[in-house]
């Protein structure tokens, strides 16, 4: 299995290591549940190495992406910013998600998801073969999410700058951007490993908590923030994956790859928020029944900070507001919601 | 180790039970499950006074991670079952072995227990 370079560190503070997507990763390092708390009420520091980095260099990398990804980075022009979008295929399928930084001076780096590097990598270069172009992956850099309401505190250990959401500053040694998968402000630290040891080892005698992925997982769906692999895939397009707001068509004359396709996909279906105040967890597959129309769970927890099972659910636009399941032959009562239930359950 | 998992005998779908001074059986879920489920949210108790058949799924337990069925290791009727699981679930996390128990059953044949692994077989078979 690979591991990132903090991995004696999770070994020794008592992660429980899995194997994610053939990377040896700490799940959690004794409760999920009070990780998960500790970045809702507090701060906390991820290990997220095991995510693709790819800095582009040539002339052509805006012309690349604006070819390449469904969101247009014309809107991050000349600014040090970064932005959402999907992967599309040809046919509008969502490949994988990813954030693309602009790093300034017409320069760009792209952050994807661990389990589709190989596949990213590939695309990468075969559609960048048509302009000015070179795909560099950087297998060695290190990445360290620092997330919750405290993480502005801490921050300041790194760089005296203010970083709003989804702004960035960068220098040769290391880059900080507004970004995270919590719902909580938070940055995310991209450097080599040396660095990244350092600043892991300094924001631990500061007192913060490693988290594992097991509350990222929490965290993210709490937010309304979707998984790719399991609430979109290759049969999805933005539109049933409640990311349509990546597809950006303001500049008509913009050709992406999937555009064609995307005007003749299926636009009958959504993902939607659901909870029930049942006793249990509809996981993902669990089948979701409206009076009308037929649906399906694709990530199902338990929520740490409303106590209640909530999930994302795709199904027909016109799916009411209530709905219904079965929990071990139980059938039980659900309600749609907004999928930021940071939103829609407070 | 604590002194009191020697006396306690294993299924291999990990839950434990041990008898009691009072000739009932206490049974509950291991370390080990408690482990692999990660933190536990909710649990589904038998009704007491309810009769039960070995190797039946008889509760449910229910992490934040996965669901899982708990079955009794001994048939018999439901004397009791742990009501602090319902509203404290986490005490199966913190004490599987002693805080942590499921249910109690009076046993009809206290043989049935003899198919159950002792903890070295069982941890044995857990690690593999």
């Amino acid at each position: 299995m690979k591991k990132t370079y903090l991995n004696h560190f999770h070994k020794e503070h008592g992660g429980y290591m899995v194997d994610f997507s053939g990377w040896e990763m700490p799940l959690h390092y004794g409760s999920q549940l009070t990780e998960h708390l500790e970045v809702r009420s507090n701060v906390g520091i991820f290990d997220v190495s095991h995510m693709a980095v790819f800095d582009l260099t040539g002339p052509e990398q805006q012309e690349f992406l604006r070819f390449l990804l469904p969101n247009d980075v014309a809107k991050i022009s000349g600014e040090t910013k970064a932005l959402y979008s999907p992967l599309l295929d040809e046919d509008g399928g969502i490949l994988d998600d990813l954030i693309v930084y602009g790093l300034g001076q017409n320069n760009f780096r792209i952050i994807s998801n661990c389990a589709t590097r190989e596949q990213n990598y590939d695309w990468l270069r075969q559609w960048g073969r048509q302009f000015a172009v070179d795909v560099n992956f950087r297998p060695e850099h290190s990445i360290i999410s620092l997330q919750g309401p405290s993480a502005h505190k801490h921050i300041t250990r790194l760089t005296n700058n203010k970083i709003a959401k989804f702004e960035l500053t960068h220098d040769q040694d290391m880059m900080i951007s507004g970004t995270g998968y919590t719902g909580e402000n938070g940055y995310e630290i991209v450097s080599d490993a040396i660095n990244g040891t350092k600043i892991w080892d300094q924001f631990i005698s500061d007192g913060i908590k490693p988290i594992g992925l097991a509350a990222r997982d929490t965290l993210r769906l709490e937010a309304g923030l979707n998984l790719f692999g399991a609430d979109m895939t290759k049969s999805n397009s933005p539109y049933d994956s409640n990311i349509a707001w990546t597809v950006d068509l303001n500049d008509k004359n913009r050709d992406f790859i999937g555009k064609q396709a995307l005007t003749n996909v299926d636009k009958t279906k959504v993902l939607t928020g659901f909870y029930t105040e049942e006793r249990g967890v509809l996981r993902s597959g669990a089948v979701v029944r409206t009076k009308n129309c037929k649906g399906i769970v694709t990530s199902g927890t338990w929520s740490p900070t409303f106590k209640k099972n909530i999930g994302f659910c795709r199904i027909e636009k016109n799916h009411g507001d209530i709905g219904t399941s079965f929990l071990r032959d139980k059938e039980i009562d659900l309600n749609f919601c907004n999928n930021n239930f940071l939103k829609s359950l407070t | 180790m604590s002194i009191d998992e020697k006396n306690l005998k294993f299924l291999e779908s990990h839950e434990w039970a041990r008898i009691e001074d009072d000739g009932t059986v206490t049974v509950g879920i291991s370390n080990h499950a408690q482990e692999l489920l990660g933190d536990i949210v909710f649990v589904e108790l038998p009704e007491v006074g309810g009769n039960i058949e070995m190797k039946a799924s008889v509760a449910v337990v229910e992490s934040v991670k996965a669901a899982s069925d708990v079955y009794t290791p001994i048939s018999g009727e439901v004397m009791e079952v742990n009501e602090n699981l319902v509203s404290s679930p986490e005490i199966i996390n913190s004490s599987p072995y002693n805080q942590g128990w499921f249910f109690k059953v009076k046993p009809q044949n206290i043989n049935e227990l003899n198919e159950m692994l002792d903890l070295e077989a069982y941890q044995k078979f857990s690690q593999e």
